[in-house]
């Protein structure tokens, strides 16, 4: 039997894992990523003219982020890598790609989905004014083009991610001016123990926590985010803290509710498709990286390889261990339920311009019980993201409206292409 | 025989299988009649091809059987704010169907002259004309005829609507409902559905779409039906410039653009496969369809498509659908299979089934439509009425 076409999706740590897994055991697979470089959304690489030292770029995970790094790099002449490939649809056993404006279909008998994980936005008033940033965007600006996002920074959210950036701003000499947590401090007190399953993760956490204050910057726990306030661009953050209304001005905003994976399905029931990583359920980049390679050895011995049952019980074990340290990290950083308090005049879709009030009229005028229906109604979820960015807290309020459990009011379905493609469209063969 | 335990019992004049645009238009006729009505829909209101559709409200092009009910049909888009409290973006901006060559052109001249017939007005444009009236479009179109009071709606909110306004009136409308048997019960029918609802009725209406033929089936009368997907596009929002909703000879590309700015267009085929419900676009299509969408109007180069979807639609051999009176089984009333073109019609089905239920007879002429010419029952009127410029699944 002919070994089976594979393709995978994600060139970050899950997907050069599991790439390596396979050609360990000498299959190969084709990876795209759309990204020019390999290492995924924590280990990326900046471009070749922006080099430095890899300690100051990834800190505490400078040796994995080069061994990762060194792996896709030799990785590249053994399997069939393919960077700035952007895949775009899956249908039937085929993956549309786009590079360079050339469109190819890879055919595929098993698929890897290792897309990652991006940051979850919950919409609040003034979360489209200029000068505000996803987490995420403000860390790759640092990170990918060194430079800071404002000149007078507050990071708004919750999530270890909300420290790590905060942390990583701080380092690099940005002026912030405040770390605000809608989670308190004793959600984290409470979760400690579980944390405490990966104590090399917690002592990181709580060094830049605690550096944060070395750095002499206030960090608020336990605030209700009010909204951000500005003409044409941000000019202060408004919060309320206990019964305390404050304020705190500034000309950007970091704002991130901890990560959502970029599948929206945990688990693949296609037979054949796999996923892995941060895609398929938030671990963090160690979790990605056995995860990754946990797939690679299942599809190796799905394909007649020698079963490396010792390896494999080995990292269902530390997966274990770091699942604990995931349902510690939950704990301490709950999503909040803002979605269902927001003020009317809220834009919720930022890609059509819904406003709250507009959901909630197109919801009681049409009895919807139901995501889809809801965005087929009033086009929440309708543009360009596809529900990326507005999908949970729109969820959110249509089961606030309806009382229903979250899990009840389903989920977007997504269609081709995953993001938005220029017309004319490269011809697939 | 089937497994479901019934849980709940309904007796009402009329049972209705199926709530897309065709269901909901009889319900909300129906009960304004004054009959209790029960609609079972498998999904949401108005989620198969009743919601997802191009939204082509058009009379220009279709078969000349098809043509007294679609003038019937326009009229009724025309009142939708009072019969059903919006008017689902209607906007009447009028059809133009372009031609690409002389053959084309001629063609739609044919058209036009038979049309009148009908009562529909069509202007026919030539190069100059149709170009100077619509500056943004593409060189290779050589002229065209418009249809001004065509136009386009939304059709995620048509079947909503209706079935919202048949609710207000009375009528039970069933979502998520599966019907899994329908039979004959002495002089009644009978209906059982997956959720435990059984439903007695005097009469049973078929507006099952593109599942129309299994209902059929089970009445001793099939029917070549056939699934069919029209492939869809839209892009993000442009500033508005086409001002009409566009078709071309032959029907390989199709498209309008929204109030809030986005074109959306089709033509060609995806995936669909009506026993799993599940539809998807084709890439290949898409790529066709976006170099025809440019062809006719340059100015989209470059515009980002944002999503791509089908639809799963029942196409008849003759691409009419059926309408009418079962032809084995006293108070069984098909309206299914509209082969693409059902979205226009959709409001004045209801009424035409309110009339068959109500009276036994509709004033709009339904013979072509008979599910007896599946049958060799020699009512074989259609055939005459054939037009050979009709575009079947062609929107
Ligand atoms: C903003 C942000 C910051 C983070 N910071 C940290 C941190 O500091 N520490 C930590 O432990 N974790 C962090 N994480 C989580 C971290 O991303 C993951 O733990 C780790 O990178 C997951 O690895 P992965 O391989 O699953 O996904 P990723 O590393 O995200 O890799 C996914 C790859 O898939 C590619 N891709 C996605 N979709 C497509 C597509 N359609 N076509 C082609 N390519 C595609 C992307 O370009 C990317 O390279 C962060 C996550 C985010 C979103
Ligand atoms: C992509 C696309 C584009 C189109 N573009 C246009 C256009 O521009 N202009 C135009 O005029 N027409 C267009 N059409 C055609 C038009 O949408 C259809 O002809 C019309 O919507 C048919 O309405 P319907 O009520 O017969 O079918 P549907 O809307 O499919 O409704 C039938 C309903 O029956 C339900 N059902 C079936 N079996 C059962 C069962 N056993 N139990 C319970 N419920 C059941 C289904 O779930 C479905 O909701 C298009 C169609 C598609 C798919």
């Amino acid at each position: 039997m002919a070994d089976p076409a594979i393709a995978i999706v994600g060139a970050g740590p899950a997907g050069i894992r599991a790439a390596e897994a396979l050609s360990r055991h000498g299959l190969s697979a084709i990876l795209v990523d759309e990204a020019p470089k390999g290492g995924g959304q924590i280990y990326r690489q900046p471009p070749d003219s922006f080099q430095g030292p890899a300690s100051s770029r990834y800190g505490f995970e400078a040796r994995k982020a080069s061994a990762l790094h060194l792996t896709i790099k030799r990785l590249a002449t053994a399997i069939d890598y393919r960077p700035s490939t952007l895949a775009w649809n899956v249908c039937n056993g085929r993956l549309d790609t786009l590079c360079a404006g050339r469109g190819e279909s890879v055919v595929f008998d098993i698929l890897v989905i290792a897309t990652g994980a991006m940051d979850r936005m919950l919409p609040l008033p003034g979360w489209t004014l200029p000068g505000v940033y996803a987490l995420g965007g403000a860390q790759i600006a640092l990170k990918y083009q060194g430079c800071a996002i404002g000149q007078n920074t507050v990071f708004l959210g919750t999530g270890p991610l909300l420290y790590l950036v905060a942390y990583q701003y701080a380092k690099a000499g940005a002026k912030i001016e405040a770390v605000l947590d809608v989670n308190p401090a004793h959600a984290k007190r409470r979760a400690l123990f579980a944390l405490a399953s990966s104590p090399r993760t917690l002592a990181k956490g709580i060094y830049y926590r605690a550096s944060l204050g070395t750095h002499g910057i206030a960090v608020e726990e336990g605030v209700t985010p009010m909204g951000i306030a500005g003409t044409d661009e941000v000019r202060d953050v408004h919060y309320r803290r206990g019964s305390v209304d404050k304020s705190v001005r500034c000309d950007a905003v970091g704002l991130g509710f901890g990560l959502k994976s970029e599948t929206q399905d945990g688990e693949s029931t296609v037979s054949g498709v796999y996923l892995a990583g941060d895609g398929a359920g938030i671990g963090g980049a160690d979790a990605a990286e056995l995860w990754g390679e946990r797939v690679g050895l299942s599809i190796a011995a799905r394909c007649g390889r020698r079963h490396d049952a010792s390896r494999i019980a080995k990292i269902d074990r530390r997966l274990a261990r770091l699942a604990r340290f995931r349902a510690g990290l939950e704990r301490a950083f709950p999503l909040p339920l803002l979605g269902s308090t927001l003020p009317d005049d809220t834009i919720l879709c930022r890609c059509e311009s819904i406003r709250v009030g507009q959901v909630k009229d197109a919801i009681r005028a049409f009895d919807v019980v139901e995501m889809n229906r809801m965005k087929a109604i009033s086009r929440v979820g309708m543009g360009r993201c596809q529900g990326r960015m507005c999908g949970h807290a729109a969820a959110e309020l249509l089961a606030a409206e309806t009382r229903q459990d979250l899990a009840a009011v389903g989920r977007l379905r997504g269609q081709p292409p995953i993001k938005p493609l220029p017309m004319p469209w490269p011809g697939t063969p | 025989m089937t497994g479901h335990a019934v849980t709940e019992r309904l007796r009402v004049d009329v049972a209705i299988v199926g709530g897309g645009i065709a269901g909901c238009s009889a319900a909300l006729h129906l009960r304004r009649r004054g009959l209790s009505v029960c609609l079972m829909e498998k999904g949401a209101l108005g989620s198969q091809a009743s919601g997802v559709n191009f939204g082509g409200v058009r009379q220009q092009g279709r078969h000349f059987a098809e043509l007294p009910l679609a003038r019937r049909s326009r009229e009724v888009w025309g009142r939708l704010p009072e019969l059903i409290g919006t008017d689902c973006e209607f906007v009447p901006s009028g059809h133009l169907k372009l031609a690409r060559n002389e053959e084309d052109l001629a063609a739609l001249e044919r058209y036009a002259a038979d049309a009148a017939e009908f009562g529909l007005e069509l202007e026919m444009m030539g190069r100059k004309r149709v170009h100077d009236e619509h500056r943004w479009l593409g060189e290779n179109v050589i002229g065209g005829s418009l249809a001004a009071d065509d136009g386009h709606a939304n059709p995620r909110l048509l079947t909503p609507a209706f079935g919202r306004a048949a609710r207000a009136v009375g009528a039970d409308l069933r979502e998520f409902t599966p019907v899994v048997e329908t039979e004959r019960d002495g002089a009644r029918f009978r209906v059982r559905c997956a959720t435990g609802l059984e439903v007695s009725a005097t009469s049973l209406v078929n507006t099952a779409g593109a599942w129309g033929g299994e209902i059929a089936a089970a009445f001793d009368e099939p029917v070549p039906i056939e699934t069919i997907a029209p492939n869809m596009l839209v892009t993000e929002p442009l500033p508005s410039f086409i001002t009409r909703a566009v078709g071309v000879c032959g029907g390989d590309v199709y498209l309008r653009q929204v109030a809030r700015g986005n074109v959306v267009f089709g033509g060609g085929d995806g995936w669909a496969d009506s026993s799993l419900e599940r539809s998807r676009p084709s890439s290949e299509t898409s790529a066709r369809a976006i170099e025809r969408a440019l062809g006719l109007v340059p100015a989209l180069q470059s515009a980002l498509v944002i999503r791509s979807w089908s639809g799963i639609e029942g196409g008849m051999p003759d691409d009419i659908p059926v309408i009418g009176f079962s032809s084995t089984t006293p108070n069984l009333i098909h309206a299914f299979g509209f082969s693409g073109h059902g979205f226009q019609l959709g409001p004045v089905i209801g009424i035409i089934i309110d009339e068959l239920v109500g009276t036994g007879a509709s004033t709009s002429p339904l013979g072509a439509f008979d599910i007896g010419r599946f049958h060799g029952a020699a009512d074989l009127r259609h055939v005459s009425a054939a037009n050979p410029e009709q575009e079947g699944a062609k929107r």
